[in-house]
């Protein structure tokens, strides 16, 4: 944002005060997750800066809270699991909203606006009410705590991202290019696979990201449906905030800042091969 | 693709002057065919997931709604109560026909062991009637006609007209006794709606906390996205990349991360707390509650929601072209006219994409408000939660205020569908 060259003495002092008051809200949204990183390293088991860290004392700081997490059979467990059902329901959503996202995008699909509506409803429903439901059902079917009862309602939840994404990357998609490739002699299956496929790949492997991320970072289902032998991360970590807070929680935190770092590198990357590809497709 | 009309272009004509295909059909036969099949195909790629969703996903939700007013414990396991009390006018004591039914009733139901269900469910209503209908249904053997004084012998409850008028009302096997008590009202022992006595309300006020409080978050986004999302969309690239990033990094990042880094700086030994001690604000003994009460939810939860605010805001403040603000200035409107009358206009399909996103997301938020909000920062989803947990009648109490929230959440949807469509969503 420019200053303007009309502005006068009072416009200007504005839009200095309003690029100040805009850093400190990127410094709102930022501070918190920066502090955790700090205090992970903490050499006492407290949530506070002590004295021996304000000071830079290599002695305040350790990574004996990393020793705990990584050592401990429980957490690698929860982590295993939370791996375990992010990774499946990731797979299902993705397959089942890309055929979603296509059939959707033909000019001839039959009632589209409301089974649009269906398809994202996972995501408008209060997470609470989808969870009190699918317990009940689970329960009543003989499946509450087990993986196939999580992963189910993980697919439930990843969808509608899916379908979004895919649908957003398919309005851009040049009908063209089917014709193109059927005229020179390639089949159906040919022609999603070596024309279709490749360009909506970023799309797809976007929605893929959203529906993983969702799983993992997924709370009140999970606190519903997962038995001793599924919980995951979240679980493990809601009842450690809720009991003894303990500075194990914010090693994991860390890492999971970085790999949330390692998503947001990999989205950055497929938008702009993305927008790459897409200046290759006319019109 | 329409493979039928495909390879073979129409024009050609029959005798009847007829179009047709190149194989002799009717060319409007053959083209309704192509269109019927190419929906066909359409639904058949929407297909699995619409089927998956609808069995584990919309089913359910449907079951659960309908469970909140269902009410069979006194018409099940009383049937033949149920059918001989349809009868009594509700004055005075029912007749020995009544009590007789209830004697089959009750031996039947102590043979099955159904009978604690029923006594479970009138306790409720009316407390000591438990024991009054177990200890009877132990002795049942032993009594027999005339029913009404064999009852009564064995306890003066029976002899009591209110416990019949409820028994009366139970048998109607729906009930909105779970939606009355959500918004605090019940019955009273005539049947009447009356409401709850004040140190059982509770439900109302969460609902009106949920509401404001949700609006209160919804605004402080707009307030905090809203220049934001402007200077992002008006920077150079190289820039707005780079402050981008401070944006999606929150967004991708844990919300149980950004909880627990807000349990980090809110606590009372935390770290706001301690730099307002170090700055000499506040002393070290008057150091500020910030966390575990509203103010915990309302900033925990302004944090976790902005991003959503933020992006749709964006996407829309990129679409609209610098010059329009330059040419409202050349006309001579000031820098806050041209901003009313031409930026925030055009920005106002963001706008509402990120209201609904926000306000939608709030209403039914739990995770935050139960780990930062204490007893007075926590949602109505919190409540649902609690009574989840609970006895059946907590259980369908909970369902209950789940279809309530869930039909808020609908209300809202579909208002925003009619006024901004619900294509603009979009994320990333």
């Amino acid at each position: 944002m420019a200053i303007p060259n009309y502005a006068g003495t009072g416009e200007r002092t504005w839009i200095w005060t309003y690029r100040f008051i805009c850093a400190l809200i990127f410094l709102f949204l930022i501070f918190p997750i920066i502090v955790i990183i700090p205090l992970s390293f903490n050499a006492e088991p407290y949530f506070t800066f002590t004295n021996a860290m304000m000071a830079l004392d290599p002695e305040g700081y350790s990574t004996r809270w990393y020793d705990a997490l990584f050592g401990s059979s429980e957490w690698m467990a929860s982590i295993r699991n939370s791996f375990i059902i992010s990774i499946s329901s990731t797979v299902i959503a993705t397959t089942l909203g890309t055929l979603a996202a296509l059939g959707l995008s033909r000019r001839d699909m039959p009632a589209r606006n409301l089974i649009t509506a269906l398809l994202i409803s996972p995501m408008i429903v209060p997470l609470i009410i989808t969870a009190a439901a699918l317990f009940s059902f689970y329960a009543r079917l003989d499946l509450a705590n087990t993986f196939f009862a999580i992963i189910m309602s993980h697919v439930v939840l990843g969808t509608p991202f899916v379908v979004i994404t895919v649908t957003a990357a398919l309005s851009s998609f040049d009908e063209q290019l089917i014709r193109a490739s059927r005229s020179m002699g390639a089949g159906k299956f040919r022609t999603f696979f070596q024309v279709v496929l490749p360009l909506l790949l970023p799309g797809v492997i976007a929605g893929g990201l959203f529906a993983f991320i969702t799983s993992l970072d997924e709370v009140v289902v999970v606190l519903f449906l997962a038995g001793p032998e599924q919980t995951p991360i979240t679980v493990r970590m809601f009842s450690g905030l809720r009991e003894e807070i303990s500075p194990t929680i914010l090693a994991l935190a860390t890492v999971l800042v970085a790999l949330s770092i390692v998503l947001l590198t990999v989205m950055e990357l497929i938008r702009r091969r993305g927008e790459k590809l897409r200046g290759l497709t006319p019109g | 693709m329409t493979d039928a009309t495909m390879g073979n272009p129409p024009g050609n004509t029959d005798g009847d002057g007829e179009l047709t295909t190149a194989d002799g059909k009717p060319l409007a036969v053959a083209l309704h065919r192509s269109h019927r099949q190419a929906r066909r195909h359409a639904f058949l790629l929407v297909a699995p997931l619409l089927a998956f969703l609808v069995i584990t996903f919309l089913i359910p939700i449907a079951t659960m709604m309908t469970r909140s007013v269902q009410n069979y414990e006194v018409a099940d396991y009383l049937p033949n109560t149920t059918a001989a009390i349809e009868t009594w006018d509700a004055k005075g004591l029912p007749d020995e026909a009544v009590f007789a039914a209830m004697g089959e009733d009750v031996r039947i139901g102590a043979e099955n062991r159904t009978i604690g269900r029923v006594a479970a469910r009138i306790n409720r209503e009316i407390p000591g009637t438990r024991s009054q209908m177990m200890g009877t249904a132990r002795n049942i053997a032993e009594m027999g006609p005339p029913w009404r004084e064999a009852f009564i012998a064995q306890h003066e409850g029976w002899g009591n007209e209110e416990f019949w008028r409820l028994v009366k009302r139970e048998t109607r096997t729906l009930t909105p006794i779970y939606y009355l008590l959500s918004f605090d009202f019940e019955y009273n022992s005539y049947g009447e709606i009356v409401e709850r006595a004040p140190e059982y309300q509770v439900y109302r006020l969460m609902f009106i906390r949920t509401a404001w409080m949700s609006i209160l978050i919804t605004a402080l986004c707009i307030v905090l996205g809203y220049p934001v999302a402007h200077i992002l969309a008006n920077l150079p690239l190289r820039y707005s990349n780079l402050l981008m990033i401070l944006v999606l990094l929150p967004f991708w990042t844990s919300l149980l991360v950004r909880t627990s880094a807000w349990i980090v700086l809110l606590q009372q030994q935390g770290v706001v707390n301690d730099t307002l001690v170090w700055l000499g604000i506040i002393a070290d003994d008057g150091r500020i509650r910030l966390i575990y009460n509203q103010i915990g939810t309302i900033v925990a939860m302004t944090h976790i929601l902005l991003p959503f605010m933020i992006l749709p805001l964006y996407s829309v403040m990129k679409t609209v072209p610098p010059s329009y603000m330059r040419a409202a200035r050349s006309m001579g409107a000031g820098p806050l006219r041209s901003f009313i009358s031409i930026y925030l206009p055009l920005t106002v399909p963001g706008l509402a994409a990120g209201v609904l996103l926000v306000f939608i997301l709030a209403i039914g938020y739990y995770i935050t408000p139960a780990l930062v909000g204490g007893d007075t920062g926590i949602f109505i989803s919190n409540l649902i939660a609690g009574n989840m947990q609970g006895s059946t009648a907590e259980l369908k109490l909970a369902l209950a205020l789940s279809t309530i929230l869930l039909v808020a959440v609908l209300i809202i949807y579909w208002l925003f569908n009619k006024l901004v469509g619900v294509d603009r969503l979009k994320f990333g």
